[in-house]
């Protein structure tokens, strides 16, 4: 019954499972997201109804989709500012493709999949050729989508929207694959969810079970280590650049497919709301660590958050303060159950 | 830990481009599109100008933000009244005030024949307006900021004033018997949006709410209006401020399975297909082109005659209200962009 005296034995005191589970990067936001839940089930009790859990979870997985290339990207230290208005590129270049060439709505669809991910290509491209911070990189990208999407849009279409393919050939079943819901039992399951679920399964079975996953942590982790070990970093970021064309591809396209036009001034800011799903995921800002799992987290906070406040009808002049609140409020707890955690048993 | 490698075969770009080149082959659509869209078209007469007026120049100076489509309304109609009048005529636009103050400025540079401007966030823009007057060139206010406008030294001002736009439709909600209104206001802090609101609480007469959503996120704006009508099951009418924002709300509605009225301000293609079919009941039009237009022409009426409508008072474009019974006449200028 002697107490053990080294601090390895005091390690060893606490069970294994217990010991993993608080090295897990997503444990903070796991609890936060806890707490955000019940805040708001105590808060208002339409949040509680099963059809308000549907729509938390459309407003989630539109984050959601998003959040899980952005945290790759993240994790492997690098950032993407044009995440947001390149999911407006997306949906503009699938509408415009399909209506000016009065083509079959896949085919702008594909199209608009080469060109997110040709976006995603150059980003990375750039950012490996050029050696300049991926901020600067991806806000030029920003800034010049931002414009395109206008000029483009302005330029083909003569209007500031896109027209309506609604009446085209295979819009019914691109509807069906990007914005159709499933109905169980009350519950309104928008196809937004399940593309969340498959894109959060591929992440972080890439992120945590292949070589490329581990090139991943290498890279944001301490790239000059990484290439000395023999990890093509430049590559390997490009790739994650792939990735973030692809999810701005299926969320533009859930945008074009449920609502049939398209604004071209859409999408500015919510790079931003990308990032911090990111990052109360426990995604470090500055690279290699961080969890795919925990930005569905953070993107589930996002979507409890806004839109439980509506639930609890809270005054709508406070709501963006509220909103900000919550999230620094999440990110705090998160990072203070993180330092427990690293700090380890006293 | 490592089980698999990354490695895209050599084959597999070769591969998509095939692919995609197969389904474009295969891909045109029978129905829709462009392709229908000309045919329609009956190859509209593309005429000079219709004067022999001198080549004035006129700038239009807004607070409007990037792709919007209402100000596309606006910007149609004062092109299309400077082909007609002569005018060479120059566009430019900041959703933030001290830009567009620059812009004016800019203008006034230019030496331009005359200045269009709007004045949302009105004080801001009296020094500017100042040195339009010193240097000559008149100035027409459109859109918002009527209150600004002959106090700054504008000749006139042409637009709607969002309280009284407000307040039509709170009187159409009222006769309509709606209980309780949700306003919709998609930009938080936009003092017109403000107005309409508080314009249609003053005359709606049962209950009166307001909902604060992303104006540049729609399925956020989707869910968070859904989540509204979900939350208070007392709500039987939606009203939405613009457009593309009628369509979002229409989403919400059924998302939130109720059967509740939708009603806007302005138009767009999916709010006249709402009035047709009855899911919307009525949009309160402050028709953008012609605040466009009358601009223009009546920049073009004061420099060629000295002529000013309606003697230099305000001259209203709206509010007109529309219904089922205009949509069809509606459908075919919503599709130009020009109502």
């Amino acid at each position: 019954m002697s107490a053990p005296t080294t601090p390895d034995l005091l390690v060893q005191d606490r069970p294994a499972a217990l010991r993993r589970l608080l090295a897990r990067p997503e444990l903070g936001s796991l609890i936060a997201a806890a707490a955000v839940f019940a805040v708001f089930a105590a808060a208002a009790e339409p949040f509680l109804r099963v059809s308000s859990l549907g729509t938390v979870l459309y407003a989630a997985s539109t984050i959601g989709i998003m959040a899980v290339p952005v945290s790759l990207l993240m994790i492997g230290g690098e950032f993407d500012l044009s995440a947001g208005v390149l999911v407006t590129t997306a949906a503009l270049t699938s509408s415009m493709v399909s209506y000016q060439f009065t083509a079959v709505t896949w085919v702008g669809v594909l199209v608009s999949l080469a060109t997110t991910l040709a976006i995603g290509w150059f980003n990375g491209w750039m950012l490996g050729r050029t050696k300049l911070p991926s901020f600067i990189v991806t806000l030029g990208t920003f800034l010049m989508l931002t414009g395109a999407n206008l000029g483009v849009t302005k330029a083909v279409s003569g209007t500031v929207s896109t027209k309506s393919i609604a009446d085209m050939q295979g819009f019914e079943t691109c509807r069906w694959l990007f914005a159709s819901e499933l109905n169980v039992g009350g519950l309104t399951i928008k196809a937004t969810v399940w593309w969340w679920l498959g894109l959060l399964a591929v992440g972080s079975w890439v992120l945590l079970r292949t070589r490329f996953g581990n090139w991943i942590f290498a890279v944001g982790g301490d790239a000059a280590a990484a290439r000395a070990v023999g990890v093509p970093v430049a590559r390997t970021k490009t790739v994650l650049y792939l990735g973030v064309g692809f999810g701005a591809w299926v969320l533009g396209q859930h945008l074009l497919f449920s609502f049939d036009t398209v604004q071209s001034g859409e999408g500015v800011g919510n790079e931003l709301i990308y990032i911090v799903a990111a990052v109360i995921g426990g995604c470090l800002i500055t690279g290699g660590y961080g969890s795919v799992v925990g930005s569905a987290l953070g993107a589930l906070i996002f979507g409890m958050a806004g839109k439980g406040i509506i639930y609890a009808q809270w005054n709508p002049d406070w709501f963006k303060f509220f909103l900000g609140a919550m999230l620094l409020l999440a990110a705090l707890l998160n990072a203070y159950v993180k330092r427990r955690a690293e700090r380890g048993p006293r | 830990m490592s089980t698999t490698r990354f490695r895209p075969s050599r084959r597999f770009w070769p591969v998509c481009a095939v692919l995609a080149l197969a389904v474009t082959a295969a891909g045109c659509s029978s129905t829709g599109g462009r392709r229908a869209e000309e045919a329609r078209a009956k190859a509209a007469a593309a005429g000079g100008s219709a004067v022999t007026t001198p080549r004035w120049k006129v700038a239009m100076v807004t607070h409007a933000g990037a792709g919007d489509a209402f100000w596309d309304s606006v910007r149609k109609g004062a092109e299309q009244a400077a082909a007609k009048d002569n005018i060479t005529f120059l566009y430019s636009n900041d959703a933030q005030t001290q830009n567009q103050v620059q812009l004016v400025q800019a203008a006034i540079d230019q030496k331009v024949d005359g200045l269009l401007v709007t004045l949302a966030k009105g004080d801001a823009m009296a020094d500017v307006l100042g040195k339009a007057k010193a240097a000559g060139i008149p100035v027409i206010t459109i859109n918002s900021g009527q209150e600004f406008s002959a106090k700054f030294g504008a000749l006139t001002h042409i637009g709607q004033d969002e309280n009284s736009a407000g307040q039509a439709a709170g009187a159409e909600l009222a006769s309509r018997g709606r209980k309780n209104v949700l306003c919709v206001i998609h930009e938080q802090g936009n003092v017109g949006q403000e107005e309409r609101c508080s314009g249609a609480r003053s005359k709606a007469g049962g209950g009166f709410q307001v909902l604060y959503v992303n104006g540049v996120d729609m399925p956020d704006a989707r869910a968070a209006i859904s989540a509204k009508l979900q939350a208070d099951p007392s709500i039987d009418t939606v009203l939405t401020l613009s457009g593309p924002m009628a369509a979002t709300g229409l989403q919400a509605v059924q998302d939130a399975h109720r059967s509740v009225e939708l009603d806007t301000f302005d138009l767009g293609p999916q709010v006249v297909a709402g009035l047709k079919s009855g899911s919307v009941g009525f949009a309160v039009d402050q028709q953008p082109y012609l605040q466009g237009y009358e601009g223009v022409d009546l920049l073009w009426l004061y420099k060629s005659n000295l002529d000013m409508l309606g003697g230099g008072k305000p001259v209203a474009t709206g509010p007109q209200i529309l219904t089922k019974d205009d949509a069809d006449a509606l459908a075919e200028y919503v599709a130009r962009g020009t109502r």
